[in-house]
């Protein structure tokens, strides 16, 4: 316990109207890890990541990053404090190309003088963003895409994209929402080996999934939500057969799914 | 460099045209035609950064226009200025009202964006009109002749010159603009404003930068018109004048530098043509307007350029 945990959420609750979407949600993610929130449709999971990602505002509770308090910072705030996303629905810049979509994640290594742009002296920036954007892409196997614009991109590419865009910021926590939704076996295969290497390159990992058996092989830890409550916390192993999650989510045909991961 | 001749190519397309038309056109009255759709074109470019580039509507923007010529109209005429510094000061001031209105109105989106720069279009068009004893009201002013080092600058063709010179300029600044940081920053924000603001893009403040920009390029059109007509009118600053600022720029192609002042061209030149038509004048032009839209919906330029790439392909 003597590191501090890169994200720490205490007590986070947030209501739509009269909808509790979540309440009193709290759990640490430490440095390294793969940790997983998992649960049913409108468990409130994207929800969470809106709020730890600044897109939200929570009613009552804390987000620290690193030890830092950051709750209710904007987005581009906590881009520079090293936190970077991925959505569930895709977000790509559709009509720029994959190489520049990954180079827009530069944007806070890069001068933001205006007037030098104007000019035509942000040549520097653009080089050294467009190594990194291709070496990102090499990392998920687009390099030969760089210049097809983004909307043109089959959807698992797309996904992947997104992913090196986010990676583009240099972060040390990413945020995952659903990478391998709508993906096929083969693209979900090629989403785990981007997220291992990910990983591998010493960045923190919170993944948001559907897909069990992805989450069984991948999560160090898993947080189950249900209702926007905590229901469990635990290694795979614990979570796949904890009785009140194969209650309420997993079923019998998942647990059975889980087991066979 | 193949990539820099992509970046550069619309620039040399517009050189190309600003050098080529005076041995094409015959009269006086043609070239003075032809420096109107530079100086349009030149407003066209920069409405295009916002409109096009980072996805923000304003129709408004003859506003900035207007400031941009009333200051050549009024600062040289009631304050001794030299038409130069009006210049300058005008260019300056309309940045600085775009800056300051645009912080409060570009949090609005889509229409309520649309309505908020509609207002304050109409209000700087109103101020005009009703500062009689400085703007000469409804009726207009005369705008001082510009002199530079004991040389009076006058005559179509210097001011085709000229105009053109403003015009290559502004294209220069705008494909520089579209491949730099800040160029992807604002079309990021077009594209998708959450993923631009996670990926640590202030998206009021490029919107607010790309407003600006745009400003700048309406006040300096707006100030060149007003020096090659030698006279300014309200109309300049005028709801009617901002709608068609924004057709140009759709018309031509949105995103497309070319496409701003091809937009510029159709508009200018259109209602010159078809004056044969006499009454039906304003009908064919619409109809005209009508069927690009139907058949190029991306603008004139972005479709052709699509028609040529897919018969290479």
């Amino acid at each position: 316990m003597s590191t501090v945990p890169i994200l720490e959420l205490d007590g986070i609750s947030i209501a739509f109207g009269g909808l509790k979407a979540l309440s009193n949600v709290c759990f640490r993610v430490e440095k390294g890890e793969i940790f997983s929130v998992i649960g049913p449709n409108g468990a409130g999971k994207t929800t969470l990541f809106n709020i730890v990602s600044g897109v939200y505002r929570p009613q009552s509770g804390s987000v620290k990053l690193a030890g830092t308090t950051v709750t209710g910072e904007p987005p581009n705030r906590l881009a520079a404090r090293g936190l970077s996303r991925s959505f569930q629905n895709l977000q790509i810049f559709a009509r720029m190309s994959a190489a520049e979509n990954v180079m827009v994640g530069r944007h806070l290594k890069e001068s933001r003088n205006v007037a030098a742009h104007l000019l035509g002296l942000g040549g520097r920036d653009n080089r050294a963003s467009r190594a990194r954007a291709m070496e990102l892409l090499a990392l998920i196997g687009l390099e030969g895409e760089a210049d097809t614009p983004a909307g043109a991109l089959p959807y698992g590419a797309a996904k992947r994209l997104e992913i090196a865009r986010a990676l583009a910021t240099e972060p040390s926590l990413l945020l995952l929402d659903e990478p391998a939704a709508g993906c096929n076996p083969v693209e979900t295969g090629e989403i785990e080996e981007v997220i291992r290497r990910i990983a591998a390159m010493g960045v923190t990992v919170v993944l948001v999934e559907h897909d069990m058996k992805l989450v069984m092989r991948i999560s160090d830890r898993i947080h189950v939500l249900n209702y926007g409550e905590t229901l469990a916390e635990g290694r795979p192993q614990d979570i796949r057969t904890h009785p009140k999650v194969v209650e309420a989510y997993l079923g019998r045909h998942g647990a059975r799914e889980a087991a066979h991961a | 460099m193949p990539a820099l001749l992509r970046r550069f190519l619309p620039v040399l397309i517009l050189l190309a045209l600003v050098v080529a038309l005076p041995f094409l056109l015959k009269s006086a009255y043609q070239l003075r035609v032809a420096t109107l759709v530079f100086t349009a074109g030149l407003t066209a470019i920069g409405l295009n950064i916002l409109m096009g580039q980072a996805g923000q509507v304003s129709l408004g923007h003859a506003g900035f226009g207007g400031i941009g010529a009333y200051a050549v109209a009024i600062l040289p005429t009631h304050y001794g200025v030299h038409p130069l510094a009006a210049f300058l000061i005008g260019v300056t001031a309309a940045g600085l009202v775009a800056f300051v209105v645009g912080r409060p109105i570009l949090r609005l989106r889509g229409h309520y964006l649309a309505v908020a720069t509609l207002g304050m279009g109409i209000l700087i068009a109103m101020v005009i009109q009703n500062q009689q004893a400085l703007t000469g009201g409804p009726d207009g002013m005369q705008v001082p002749r510009m002199e530079l080092f004991g040389w009076r600058v006058r005559g179509a063709e210097t001011w085709y010159w000229i105009c053109g010179a403003f015009l290559i300029a502004g294209a220069v600044l705008a494909v520089n603009l579209i491949d730099s940081p800040t160029g992807r920053a604002l079309r990021a924000v077009h594209d998708s404003e959450v993923a631009a603001r996670v990926l640590g893009i202030d998206v009021a403040r490029a919107k607010l930068t790309a407003f600006t920009i745009s400003a700048v390029y309406a006040a300096t059109g707006g100030a060149l018109l007003a020096f090659v007509n030698a006279f300014v009118t309200p109309d300049i600053a005028g709801f009617l004048h901002s709608v068609e600022l924004v057709t140009m720029v759709v018309l031509g192609g949105l995103g497309s530098v070319v496409g701003a002042v091809v937009g510029a061209a159709i508009l200018v030149v259109l209602p010159q043509v078809l004056t044969v038509f006499h009454e039906y004048e304003h009908l064919a032009i619409g109809l005209i307007m009508i069927g690009v839209m139907i058949f190029m919906r991306a603008g004139v330029v972005p479709t052709l350029i699509g028609l040529v790439r897919g018969r290479s392909a």
